[in-house]
This record gives C-alpha cells, sequence and structure tokens, in this order.
C-alpha cells in the first residue's frame, strides 16, 4: 500500500473536521475489509485514514421499545449479530450481518461500511431497505438523515458529500411492538456458488405486516446484485397490500421483481440465471418474513 | 515518506513497543518488525485466513488491520498458544489427528479454532465447518482438520471437568 497518515478521533466534530479538509485527502476507515483490499488493488490512494472506531456515536448499539433500533456505522457484524435484542426483534438483519464474510471478517466488517462501500451485491442493503432504515450523516454543514433505500447512486458511489461521514443507522420499531395489533417480519436470503465466504449471485430481501384478520397491510422487497444499486422494487411489495399471504400472491410479487431486476452476466453468473434466481429468492424471503411475522421459525 | 508511529501493545502476553508505518498491516508488522513468522501472509486481501490472529480476545485478519491500530491492545498468535510445559491441546490435537499436511493454513486454522473453542466450547460439526469456511486448506479436504477440532474439544472440555 501507499503510504498514507493515520488519525483516529475520539469526536464527530474531529472526524468531520478531518474528512472536511481537502488538503487531508482523508478517507473514513472502519473495519477495513472492503477499504484496505481496495487500497491495496490501487482503486483509491488516500492520503489519510480516519479511524472512526474511537467515536462513541459510531460505536454502539441502542435499543428502545419505543424508538427502535440504533446501530453506530462502526459497529461489526460479529458485535450486531450477539445482540440480543437484534436476535429479538431484527433477525431479518441478522439473516445478512451473519453471511457477510466469515468468522474473521465478521469481527471487522460493519454495517456501515457494507452500505458507503455500495456494492451491487452488499448482503446488508436490501436487508436493511426492508427494514425501512434511515442512515444518519454528519458533515461540515451539520447532519441529515438519509432513507438506505436513497443512499447507493451507483456502484460504488453513494450520497455522501465531501467531508461527510456515516454516523449511525435506524431502524424503525418493529410493528408487533407498536401497539397496533400488526405483526411483521422480515428475512433476507442470497444465492452463492459454496456453502459460506462467497458474493452474492443474487439477493432478496423481504418484510411484510400482517392486520388483524391476517391480510397483508404493508410488505417491501429489495433485491441484491442485480441492478447497479441495491434495487427496492416498490411495485412488488405494493401488489401483496390487502391480499391473503398466499404461495399464489407470493408468486406474483416475485414475478413483479424478476421484472424489475436488471441483471448482468459475468463471472458468477448469468443474467438468466439472476433473474430465475430473484424469482425463486423473493417467494422464499416473502414465506420466511410470514413465518416471522407469525412467530414460527423459518424452514429456509 | 517516513511517517513511523511508536505503538505499545501486549503480544503473547509480553509487553512491546515498535515503530511502524500507517500503511503496514498487523501481518507485517508481527512478521518483519517483531519477527514472528509462524503467522502467515496468504492472499493478503482476507480470504484466505493464513493470517488469523486474535485482537483482545476475538478473530481478525491481521493483514487487514493496522498495525498503528493494535496500539494499548492485546494480539495472539500461533506463537502465544504453546508454553513451557509443551503444546497447547489444540495443536496436541493437530498432530495426534493429522490435522494439516504442508502446514502453511495451519497457524490460522489454531488460531480460529481457538476463538471458536473459546466461545463455544462444544460445536457442532456444522459450527465447526461454517467457523473454518474463512480459513483454506489446499491440503487435508477439511476432514482430519474437523475431526482434530472435535478431539480438540473433547480434551478441554475434560481438563475443564478435571480443573473443576
Amino acid at each position: 500500500m501507499q503510504p498514507f497518515a493515520y488519525q483516529a478521533p475520539t469526536s464527530v466534530g474531529e472526524a468531520v473536521a478531518l474528512l472536511a479538509d481537502p488538503a487531508h485527502g482523508a478517507r473514513p476507515f472502519a473495519g477495513g475489509t472492503d477499504l484496505l483490499v481496495q487500497m491495496r488493488r490501487g482503486l483509491f490512494a488516500p492520503e489519510m485514514l480516519v479511524d472512526v472506531k474511537r467515536i462513541p456515536e459510531l460505536n454502539r448499539i441502542a435499543f428502545d421499545p419505543d424508538a427502535g433500533l440504533t446501530v453506530g456505522a462502526a459497529v461489526s457484524c460479529a458485535w450486531l449479530c450477539d445482540h440480543p435484542a437484534v436476535w429479538q426483534h431484527y433477525p431479518g438483519l441478522i439473516d445478512a450481518a451473519s453471511i457477510i464474510g466469515g468468522a474473521a471478517i465478521q469481527r471487522r466488517a460493519t454495517l456501515g461500511g457494507n452500505l458507503c462501500n455500495a456494492a451491487p451485491s452488499g448482503d446488508a442493503i436490501p436487508a436493511m431497505i426492508v427494514l425501512d432504515a434511515t442512515a444518519t450523516l454528519a458533515g461540515p454543514d451539520g447532519t441529515r438523515n438519509v432513507p438506505v433505500a436513497d443512499f447507493c447512486t451507483a456502484p460504488g458511489k453513494t450520497v455522501l458529500g465531501p467531508g461527510e461521514l456515516l454516523i449511525s443507522l435506524h431502524f424503525p420499531v418493529p410493528a408487533s411492538n407498536t401497539g397496533e395489533r400488526t405483526r411483521s417480519g422480515a428475512r433476507y436470503l442470497r444465492f452463492i456458488p459454496r456453502g459460506e465466504m462467497d458474493i452474492a449471485v443474487a439477493g432478496a430481501g423481504a418484510w411484510l405486516a400482517l392486520g388483524d384478520d391476517g391480510t397483508i397491510t404493508n410488505a417491501r422487497i429489495a433485491l441484491s446484485a442485480v441492478a447497479p444499486t441495491p434495487l427496492w422494487v416498490k411495485e412488488a411489495g405494493a401488489a401483496l397490500i390487502g391480499k391473503a399471504p398466499t404461495a399464489e400472491a407470493f408468486a406474483a410479487a416475485a414475478t413483479i421483481a424478476q421484472e424489475a431486476a436488471r441483471p448482468i452476466s459475468d463471472v458468477r453468473g448469468t443474467a438468466a440465471q439472476r433473474r430465475h434466481l430473484v424469482g425463486v429468492l423473493t417467494r422464499r424471503a416473502l414465506k420466511g418474513a410470514l413465518q416471522r411475522a407469525k412467530g414460527e421459525a423459518c424452514d429456509d | 515518506m517516513t511517517n513511523k508511529t511508536l505503538v505499545s501493545a501486549t503480544v503473547n502476553g509480553e509487553p512491546v513497543e515498535f515503530f511502524c508505518e500507517p500503511q503496514q498491516s498487523l501481518l507485517e508488522c508481527l512478521r518483519d518488525v517483531l519477527g514472528l513468522t509462524g503467522t502467515k501472509e496468504g492472499c493478503n486481501d482476507g480470504n484466505c485466513g493464513a493470517c488469523s490472529v486474535l485482537l483482545d480476545g476475538q478473530l481478525v485478519n491481521s493483514c487487514l488491520v493496522l498495525g498503528v491500530e493494535i496500539e494499548g491492545r492485546a494480539v495472539t498468535t500461533v506463537e502465544g498458544l504453546a508454553d513451557w510445559h509443551g503444546l497447547h491441546p489444540i495443536q496436541q490435537a493437530f498432530l495426534e489427528a493429522d490435522g494439516f499436511q504442508c502446514g502453511f493454513c495451519t497457524p490460522g486454522i489454531l488460531i480460529a479454532t481457538k476463538a471458536l473453542l473459546d466461545r463455544e466450547p462444544n460445536p457442532t460439526e456444522e459450527q465447526i465447518r461454517t467457523w473454518l469456511s474463512g480459513n483454506l486448506c489446499r491440503c487435508t479436504g477439511y476432514d482430519k482438520i474437523v475431526r482434530a477440532v472435535q478431539a480438540a474439544a473433547c480434551q478441554l472440555n475434560r481438563e475443564c471437568e478435571v480443573d473443576a
């Protein structure tokens, strides 16, 4: 790697000041599992890395039954997966965080990094989109919130402006806790040729909420690795609203997701295979989301 | 450009101080600065696990950690497993079960096994295979590695029972 300077500030203000000064040529550094690899390949040559792992706001998990879940941008996937409240209330997030790399990668890789890396195949991004997650950013002009669904703009590109830093990700209260007598569940699934340690050929996340009478009151479906960015297929979720959660309804939504996908053929798979996988994975993810909404275990 | 930083840390239970540049990985610092060549460089991008070490007890790929990051922290490498009494039970189990052939992946697999058994003393075969998915071995076909981990777990649990 080319030489660079290293700073490990302990406050958001210090970090933003370092990142915002063009003279520093700085990039944020959390787990480094994408960044250091890309720097060794010569994709980036930052003059400074700003280690964000000593900033309290980026290194916390907070769950409040009335406010939802906040995950700091530098929280590792392993930390998240070991958190009891995340297990209990956001298993759809565990689906994704537990399959990003193997055990060693999971102790460094972060949800925030997965989002900022903006790979079309980023497993955590569809899982966060279907949970209606919001990203909080801090920059030289203050803080702002951006829906995770709008965060990635192209492969490797995001809405982060000069000097802006991702602080945390916020997930709303699961519907079952809101007292509105609705129940909700989420599931993320991907296809890879081996069991672990691989990049998605295609992935699908699904979330749905059930009303008193068991019909679907709301649903979201998002896909990975089948478009230049992780893709929220709003019309696939909308098609489920007011329907009974049947295999036929799920198949119809999966067909809409397949039509919305814009896959390419590459070393991991062909466009036709990816489009086929979107159908299979969307149906299975919806089934898993339904099982979780009903308090049952997922069977695939 | 030289931009050396003094890092103070604990490596294998001993306090160490060393100078490194920010772009030097923990792996480079261990091997080239501290002379601890037990930790191996395979892919240098987080895929193979040959460089696995424990950082404050957590399994990491030392190729994806910067040396400057370990200020004030504790690192365990394969050199830290055995003590003056002899091999660590995990090492002994790998020896007895033929859990290696060429041996290049072995330091990383021993460290990953230590991290697994510290966390889960009685792992299932599936848990062992999933946990070790980040440690590639091109010789054994993994079967003898899994048997060695199972034997090590058995041995460590027996010792725990004796101690209790």
